[in-house]
């Protein structure tokens, strides 16, 4: 799927893995549509465990949804340099995107942890049960995204990308910025309006 | 073989393949098992789509043969209770997931890329695995029947009825998580067929001339691309509650069982659409070439179509008005049902208008695209009454519901495919199937179909309800609304309905023993998908076609006499094609075979297996997609020219060489 066409022009000038991203994307939107509505539907029925209001630290997870929406500066970064095929700074920059994503995951990790320590579990209540799934689906698309940047590191690094870089580059980037976009709705949704 | 070499037949291409993780050869045979296997050739996988889809048929007819059996007489002792339940669940389950879904995907496979004159899709490596994922979860949902008892929550699976409580044995999760392996199927196939739409069209093949069937077959890949991941949340939320304890349709936790339903039918009735709208892209075809004359209104055909692809997302509720909604609720979905049929209404005008005046041939296609046109009009008429709000509330969990759907759903989807079988066969085989017994096929169809679902309008509205697995006499009524009666006819139906589908068998059976060929353009047809040899040649086209008219073959072969406004032939087929032979491009660089769509594929179920009975499985699965995404990630979609000798790498490549990833 990473490989691009023989410089024969599409009917709509858009490469296919790019168009494909972009379907792809539209798709996961009604994805997380779902699991959205699901906890819209639930974050009120605690059945006597924890309000979402006792347990949210939003200072923390600001600085954690801050470092995130960093890590899309540093994909545009990354593109960017792989357009102007610097090999050196491509890498560079989509390691730091990387780290910053990882650096995002361990904050969902602790923050799991220590409402888990708090009295939040999966089967506690409805609200627990679509809190962990909406945003733990998103943690695991992060994750997905750090192998996927990870991996594109290690093959741009043995020069063995199949195709255009710059092309499989940006597709990455697409997919990081969707997901960072997501976190934004999930953020404000979940997080910051009050139940 | 990857590169085609024309024209050079003494000096055949000599493949040194590429290795992938330095040890295994990319695989090259042409011939033989392995050239399935690994193929990434859309018409071979077409052809892999039908023929597997044609087993699921055969498995879902014969359930519905059992359940007409148990339904035949009062008391019915063929099944019990419990195998009752399994046998209607997956009976339907197999006949939309795994009959009608894949065999309307083998039929884009084959026919979109030769409609709009390319030469394969956009994604080759993910349109074979589209197909392994979709067979690989159809035969994990099947498992389920030899491994404690198949699912048997009815095939819209609703709350809490799914739950451990009352679904206890494995069957519930063998369906979530086998749906959820078809989903990635048709979600993959989705991306790669609009993509390929979008992207691969001829020279000149602008939106506006593409087939009716191509329009159809996109509409449906955005409804499948947007309504998949609606039914991936349902499945997710139903596998965690029933394996990980949380709560989402537990009421007793105070969860909202109409989420399930909610989230089910926002997938499913544009699943509905998903089903039908294939066929009427195939009558759509059939019909202007066996009427000779194009499609009536061919604008409107395409806007009703993406019409109803619109429409079709706000309609879902009214498989909810017995739930209680609230007034407002069934108003409005009581009217945007209402709205669909316009669009559907225009389509049958259109369709109608196309063979008013024409020389109509009655060839077996012709027949069953009028079958269609009849019968799913009866089956529309009823769903308009489902569209009364009040009126639905009676027609609710009874038979009348099961005798709409089935004429829809047989009458309109089933025929449609039937068509498409009669008046592509010579395409995809070579060869004419038998119209003798076509006919008879036909016929047994239609008659058997109306004897089976015909009656069950009366049985509804008498008030059989679905899903019981035996009536009593005593309550079976009296006169001519008797259950004993026309239960029994529409169980002798079935029966008449499966001898004219085994005589299709028959007849396929019969037309590969027949030896003789079918001539290139045996219906005088009118689109591109005509404008090559039968069967196509592995690159479709020796030259890409460039496109002035809708109907460009059509138009090749007739001109207009500008006096009189009659068609004159002016080229046949065969000097159509011989020229495209003499003007063959050199040098056709065509995607390579790959190991890795049918490996990733297979660590799907290997994954979904693990989740029911161990987790050490699942990172089994788990370990085997990973190092086929990568495989698949490293090698090059086409294997480099380096692996072929003869080649001539640099000039003419880039000109010629297929649009593909």
């Amino acid at each position: 799927m990473t490989d691009v066409t023989h410089g024969h022009a599409s009917s709509t000038g858009i490469s296919n893995v790019k168009l494909g991203m972009w379907a792809f994307l539209g798709s996961e939107c009604l994805l997380f549509g779902g699991l959205i509505s699901t906890y819209m539907l639930y974050r009120g029925r605690v059945s006597g465990g924890p309000r979402p209001s006792q347990i949210f630290d939003i200072p923390f997870t600001s600085v954690s949804s801050f470092v995130l929406l960093m890590s899309s500066l540093t994909m545009v970064l990354a593109v960017s340099a792989a357009h102007k095929d610097d090999d050196r700074k491509t890498n560079l920059w989509l390691t730091v995107t990387a780290l910053l994503g990882a650096t995002f995951v361990g904050g969902q990790v602790y923050e799991f942890t220590a409402f888990y320590k708090e009295g939040l579990g999966f089967s506690t209540s409805l609200f627990g049960s679509s809190f962990y799934t909406l945003t733990g689906f998103h943690g695991v698309h992060v994750t997905v995204g750090i192998i996927m940047l990870m991996s594109l590191v290690g093959i741009l690094k043995r020069s063995s990308v199949p195709g255009k870089k710059a092309e499989v580059v940006e597709m990455i980037g697409l997919y990081w910025h969707f997901v960072d976009i997501v976190w934004i709705i999930i953020f404000t949704l979940v997080y910051l309006i009050p139940v | 073989m990857a590169i085609i070499e024309r024209p050079a037949p003494t000096l055949p291409t000599i493949v040194t393949p590429t290795t992938t993780y330095g040890v295994l050869k990319r695989p090259v045979s042409a011939t033989g098992w392995r050239s399935w296997v690994f193929t990434v050739d859309h018409k071979k996988l077409g052809i892999m789509y039908g023929a597997a889809a044609m087993f699921f048929f055969i498995v879902g007819g014969v359930e519905a043969l059992l359940i007409r059996l148990q339904l035949a007489a009062p008391n019915g002792k063929v099944l019990n209770a419990d195998l009752y339940n399994q046998m209607f669940t997956m009976h339907a389950t197999t006949m939309v997931f795994l009959f009608v879904m894949p065999m309307a995907a083998g039929f884009a496979n084959y026919f979109v890329p030769l409609q709009i004159g390319a030469r394969d899709v956009a994604f080759p490596r993910l349109n074979a695995f589209g197909f392994w994922a979709f067979l690989f979860g159809g035969i994990f949902l099947n498992l389920a029947w030899f491994l404690g008892g198949a699912a048997d929550g009815g095939w819209f699976m609703y709350a809490p009825n799914s739950g451990p409580v009352f679904s206890p044995t494995n069957g519930v999760d063998f369906w979530a998580l086998g749906l959820q392996i078809t989903g990635i199927a048709s979600l993959t196939g989705a991306i790669n067929l609009i993509i390929t739409v979008l992207n691969m069209r001829a020279p000149g093949m602008s939106l506006m001339r593409m087939p009716i069937f191509t329009w159809m077959i996109t509409v449906v890949q955005f409804l499948l691309l947007f309504a998949i991941p609606v039914i991936t949340v349902a499945l997710f939320l139903l596998s965690f509650q029933r394996n990980f304890g949380a709560q989402f349709f537990d009421v007793a936790a105070g969860a909202d069982p109409l989420l399930w339903q909610h989230l089910f039918w926002i997938f499913g009735h544009p699943e509905v659409y998903v089903l039908i709208l294939p066929s009427f892209g195939i009558v759509s075809e059939v019909l202007p070439v066996f009427s000779r004359k194009p499609l009536f209104g061919y604008p409107f055909v395409v806007f009703s179509g993406a019409a109803i692809g619109f429409v079709g997302w706000g309609v879902w509720a009214h498989h909810m008005f017995a739930s209680g909604l609230g007034p407002v609720s069934v108003a409005v979905f009581s009217l945007t049902t209402m709205a669909i049929a316009v669009p559907t209404g225009v389509k049958i005008i259109n369709w109608t208008l196309t063979m008013w005046g024409g020389k109509l041939w009655f060839t077996t296609a012709m027949k069953f695209a009028i079958g269609l046109i009849v019968l799913f009009t009866v089956g529309g008429l009823s769903g308009v009454t489902h569209a009364v709000a009040p009126s639905d509330t009676q027609q609710t969990d009874t038979y009348y519901i099961v005798a709409h759907f089935h004429y829809v759903l047989f009458g309109g989807a089933v025929l449609g495919i039937f068509s498409g079988f009669y008046y592509w066969w010579p395409k995809v085989f070579g060869k004419l199937l038998n119209e003798k017994l076509g006919s008879w096929n036909f016929w047994l169809m239609v008659i058997g179909l109306n004897l089976t679902f015909g009656p069950m309008h009366i049985l509804g509205l008498q008030g059989q309800p679905r899903r019981m697995y035996q009536w009593t006499e005593a309550r079976a009524g009296e006169g001519f609304f008797n259950f004993a009666f026309w239960n029994l006819v529409a169980s002798i139906g079935s029966f008449i309905l499966a001898v004219g589908i085994l005589l299709f068998l028959i007849n396929v059976v019969i037309t590969a023993r027949n030896p003789q060929k079918a001539p290139l353009d045996p219906w005088n047809a009118r689109s591109l998908e005509w404008m090559t040899t039968n069967p196509p040649k592995e690159h479709n086209f020796d030259v890409i076609p460039t496109v002035h008219h809708l109907d460009d073959f059509f138009h090749q072969k007739y001109e207009e006499d500008a006096a009189t406004h009659t068609m004159t032939q002016v080229r046949t087929a065969e000097e159509i094609m011989a020229e495209q032979e003499r003007n063959a491009d050199k040098h056709i660089h065509m995607p390579s075979p790959s190991y890795w769509p049918i490996v990733l594929a297979f660590g799907l179920p290997v994954i979904t297996m693990g989740l029911i009975y161990s987790l050490l499985i699942s990172v089994i699965g788990g370990v085997v997609v990973l190092f086929a995404a990568y495989g698949w990630a490293l090698e090059s979609s086409t294997a480099p020219d380096s692996d072929f000798e003869n080649s001539a790498p640099g000039s003419g490549l880039d000109k010629v060489a297929a649009n593909h990833d």
